[in-house]
């Protein structure tokens, strides 16, 4: 195999226009991602790019790879199909909340669970873009759509805590307004053998324009986002002034002053147990309180299809090759002459 | 036992036998039914099958709803159905003859297992009084053995436990029935032996069940009732005994060793399909992946991933399960990549029967999708034929890039026949291509690589990932024919509703024609299609000895049809067509054709019998 040519966005890039609500946070994302693929030294022609239905599902037509734009909710199940025939390849989901949380909310688990070698991005803007503006899986209650005029009366999923509950191997928590941070989380779920899922925090600018501004925006940021960094002090704050303690199982936000640093969690995302990284991903279940971001989990558990290719180069080693002759006369036989 | 030769002088010889062992569920008749046709296929029979049972794991037992059934049909000729109404009756307890006691011939053998037939059992069974001592069985000719106490009694000095030599009273009723119909007790001992490999008082117990079963038939001086049916004198060559879902899975191997790439199998468990997957996961060494998903549609969308990645990507269910696949079916249509999925029928609708055959999803395989979405139908006609379709929905899915049904059902799922096992090198080949090189050239003058340009077949090139410079975006939505790129032109969407239905059409040309077997000249042209092939063959050779004249016709291919299928359908005054539905092929038929088709259903679960279709046919040629 020949070097892995260096490319650029451009490459990267294909020929298509690009057809979001001109200043939709898809567009961040896309180019953080175009941006970042020539850094990741991988070959265009091995990457694949695979969604559902939804504003985010037109993704793999802008990038210059393969590419399946598939229907709503069964990317994960089209992927994991593709990456146990294809462990050779790198294979990208991408989804919306609608797409991997409501209708392919099954297929988003099971694949999570078996840790196939898949990178799922999930952006969320919390909101049905495509068909104009019903409430979302992850909508909070009482939000006033389309479809719930009286206000939404479904408790909304927290995508962190459904893939920590089925048991992700890496997963990590980005958004839209910060390119150096998505693409540093894009890399690390790349480069993980296994799920990884990354939950992107989306801007939809027509029907749930500033859904994340209380903690996403710049001035915000610092008070409102909890950044995790493996090994250090889980502390936020303009000052680093608050931070996050386990009590109980539970976490919570405190004053450093008031409790010490060394009272404060030490982030670990390669705990085996998940149930401090999900202890955490329950700090925050609107977006108007300090939320985590980075990554909460990553941890070695055997990949999927690895597991397939070993029993089947086990196979082969104690029964032979397939030979089919032999097959047919597996069961008893007689000849008629 | 070796008596066998010495009295062979007493043994009548007979054509033909029809057995049908009946008991509970917990009695263990399939496993009986199994091992008496395992030893007749080696003795040289030729034999069919028809096993029976309920959807329950464990039924209540000694209830109707607990009986399961195995019926066997060995034969001196070529036979190709599992027999009418059966010579002889094996049942277990009272339950197991209240329930098939009406399918018996009249004067047919009746065995009984006459320790079943106390008091909690006949009540259970619903009978009022011990039809061992009233007048239910005048006229048949019937065999008492207190099969579960002399089934104890043998076993007594092994120290088995009572409770364990019980079970061994099927070996008791086989041994009686062996010794009967005159089969060989070797393959039956080697098999214990296999079986239950390191369970030797299990070995004891079942080999000392057969042979006291053996030899009641000498003591209770059953000479009187002994039959023997020879070998039948089929074409030279090696045979095995086979059900259809094993031949199925061999034949998708087959298509992948033929076709030279892996085979990939997306499935959910399902009765009656669930075999499938079962054999295909003991065949790793082939290269074989199988995964059982989280559901019906996780299975057939990982097999179309697969298929995307340049793999055979397969998914094997039952009629629920190809409802819920057929949005994704829609998907492979339009992505226009290979896809086989196989629909082993059950009776319908909803859970229905999922133990019994019906063949009541062609209408579902035809338009079971939104849109024009048409994707090619293969059906196959016999347990081992499952191999041959098999091998034939493959090539034409990788030849066409099409997604493409397999039709087959309970019965011919479960049912065995002895199968003449082919050549390899005769297995027809499969030559495909993955696309390498760019073949367009965009606005600019750039060399590109369109994913729709199409062959002479019309089938588009398949550039699996991983190949250079093919980078290519497919999806769901419609696109222009050539580019692929997103299209929603009203002009191109026309187009290619009609290429669509045009591509698949044209897989008729390179079909072969349709032959007529029986009479050329005849009035009547029975159609067929799927597993009423044996029935019918049997049906019209009867009607035919008897001097009706008739002909038939059977369907390998549903959609697109065989080309010469309209010109044949017009040159008869009559066609009919058996089908386990209400009538879809029939209205196929008369839709396509405007022939008067009249169709002879049959829904009970249960597939035709020869006898039936001789009398339906018969009214017709009247």
């Amino acid at each position: 195999m020949s070097a892995v040519p260096v490319t650029t966005k451009k490459d990267w890039s294909s020929d298509q226009e690009v057809r979001w609500c001109p200043g939709c946070g898809d567009y961040s994302i896309l180019t953080a991602m175009q941006l970042l693929m020539p850094e990741l030294e991988v070959r265009r022609e091995d990457t694949v790019f695979i969604s559902g239905i939804g504003c985010a599902a037109r993704f793999p037509y802008y990038m210059n790879t393969y590419g399946m734009h598939s229907i709503h909710g069964r990317s994960p199940a089209i992927a994991t199909g593709l990456a146990m025939a294809r462990p050779d390849l790198d294979v990208w989901v991408v989804g919306g909340d609608g797409d991997m949380l409501s209708i392919g909310g099954n297929h988003l688990i099971h694949a999570l669970r078996r840790n196939i070698n898949l990178t799922i991005l999930l952006f969320n803007n919390q909101i049905y873009g495509l068909t104009k503006g019903q409430y979302s899986p992850t909508s909070e209650v009482g939000k006033v759509t389309k479809s719930t005029p009286m206000g939404s009366i479904d408790q909304p999923f927290n995508p962190i805590s459904v893939a920590l509950g089925a048991e992700a191997t890496f997963v990590a928590r980005t958004h839209d307004m910060d390119r150096g941070h998505m693409q540093e989380m894009f890399r690390r779920a790349h480069d993980h053998q296994g799920s990884a899922i990354v939950e992107v925090f989306q801007n939809c600018n027509v029907f749930n324009d500033g859904a994340f501004n209380a903690i996403t925006k710049k001035d915000a940021r610092d008070a409102m986002l909890i950044n995790l960094t493996h090994g250090e002090p889980v502390r936020f704050g303009v000052d680093g002034e608050r931070g996050v303690m386990i009590v109980d199982g539970t976490a919570k936000i405190v004053d450093v002053a008031e409790v010490g640093i060394d009272a404060l969690h030490v982030h670990d995302e390669t705990a085996p147990d998940p149930s401090v990284a999900f202890a955490i991903s329950r700090l925050a279940d609107d977006r108007e309180s300090p939320t985590p971001v980075g990554v909460l989990r990553s941890v070695q558990r055997r990949e999927y299809g690895e597991s397939v290719s070993s029993q089947i180069a086990a196979a082969q080693d104690t029964k032979g090759p397939g030979d089919l002759h032999g097959l047919l006369r597996s069961l008893p036989t007689w000849d008629v002459s | 036992m070796t008596d066998t030769v010495d009295r062979a002088d007493e043994v009548r010889e007979v054509e033909r036998i029809i057995i049908r062992f009946a008991g509970d569920s917990g009695d263990g008749m399939q496993l009986t039914g199994d091992r008496f046709t395992s030893a007749s296929a080696l003795f040289g029979n030729d034999l069919a099958t028809l096993p029976e049972f309920p959807a329950e794991i464990r039924a209540p037992a000694g209830t109707l709803a607990g009986v399961s059934a195995f019926q066997v049909h060995i034969s001196d000729h070529d036979i190709t159905t599992p027999g009418d109404a059966p010579n002889v009756l094996v049942a277990m307890n009272p339950a197991a003859l209240k329930a098939d006691l009406h399918t018996l011939e009249s004067g047919g053998t009746v065995i009984i297992n006459s320790d079943a037939f106390e008091e909690r059992n006949l009540a259970k069974a619903g009978y009022e009084h011990n039809p061992l001592e009233d007048n239910t069985l005048d006229g048949y000719t019937v065999i008492t053995a207190p099969m579960t106490s002399l089934t104890k009694e043998a076993c007594k000095d092994l120290g088995v436990k009572p409770r364990d030599a019980e079970r061994s009273k099927n070996f008791f009723a086989l041994g009686l029935v062996s010794w009967l119909y005159s089969r060989p007790e070797e393959p039956t001992m080697l098999w214990i032996q296999e079986k239950f490999k390191g369970r030797d008082l299990v070995i004891a117990a079942n080999e000392a069940a057969y042979r006291a079963g053996n030899a009641f038939g000498e003591t209770a001086e059953l000479s009187a009732s002994r039959m023997t049916v020879r070998p039948a004198q089929l074409p030279a060559g090696t045979y095995t005994n086979i059900n259809g879902n094993t031949a199925l899975s061999w034949g998708l191997i087959a298509a992948s060793q033929q076709a030279g790439l892996p085979l990939f199998l997306g499935s959910y468990p399902i009765t009656p399909a669930s075999d499938i997957l079962h054999e295909l996961s003991k065949h790793k060494n082939f290269g074989v992946r199988t995964f059982q998903a989280e559901d019906e549609i996780a299975a057939v969308g990982s097999a179309l991933g697969a298929s995307y990645g340049g793999h055979i990507g397969i998914t094997t269910t039952s009629g629920p399960g190809v409802a819920l696949k057929g949005e994704t079916l829609g998907l492979a249509v339009s992505l226009e990549l290979p896809l086989v999925v196989i629909d082993i029928q059950r009776g319908g609708p909803s859970t229905g029967l999922p133990t019994k055959t019906e063949a009541a999803d062609l209408m579902m395989a035809m338009y079971g999708r939104h849109g024009e979405a048409p994707m090619p139908i293969v059906a196959a006609s016999s347990p081992a034929d499952c191999f041959d379709a098999a091998i034939e929905a493959v090539r034409i899915a990788l030849e066409y890039r099409t997604p493409v049904m397999l039709l087959s059902d309970g019965y011919l799922a479960n049912g065995t026949e002895p199968w003449k096992l082919p050549d390899i090198d005769s297995l027809p080949s499969i030559d495909i291509e993955f696309a390498s090189e760019l073949n367009g050239v965009d606005s600019e003058g750039r060399e590109v690589y369109w994913p729709y340009v199409r062959n002479d077949d019309l089938a588009r090139p398949w550039a699996i990932p991983g190949t250079e410079a093919l980078m290519h975006r497919i999806g769901g939505i419609e696109k222009q024919d050539g580019t692929g790129n997103i299209s929603y032109d009203p002009a191109n969407h026309e187009f290619m509703v009609r290429l669509r239905e045009e591509r698949i059409l044209k897989i008729a040309d390179k079909l072969p024609p349709l032959e007529v077997m029986g009479d050329d000249d005849a009035d009547i042209l029975v159609v067929g299609w799927g597993s009423t092939w044996g029935a019918i063959t049997s049906a019209v050779g009867r009607l035919r000895s008897g001097g009706t004249k008739v002909a038939s016709v059977h369907l390998r291919h549903l959609y697109p049809f065989a080309p010469n299928l309209g010109e044949l359908l017009q040159r008869f005054d009559h066609v009919v067509v058996p089908e386990m539905n209400l009538g879809q092929l029939t209205k196929l038929l008369r839709a396509e054709f405007l022939v008067d088709a009249k169709a002879i259903s049959k829904v009970s679960g249960q597939p035709f019998t020869a006898a039936e279709l001789v009398t339906k046919i018969q009214e017709v040629a009247r």
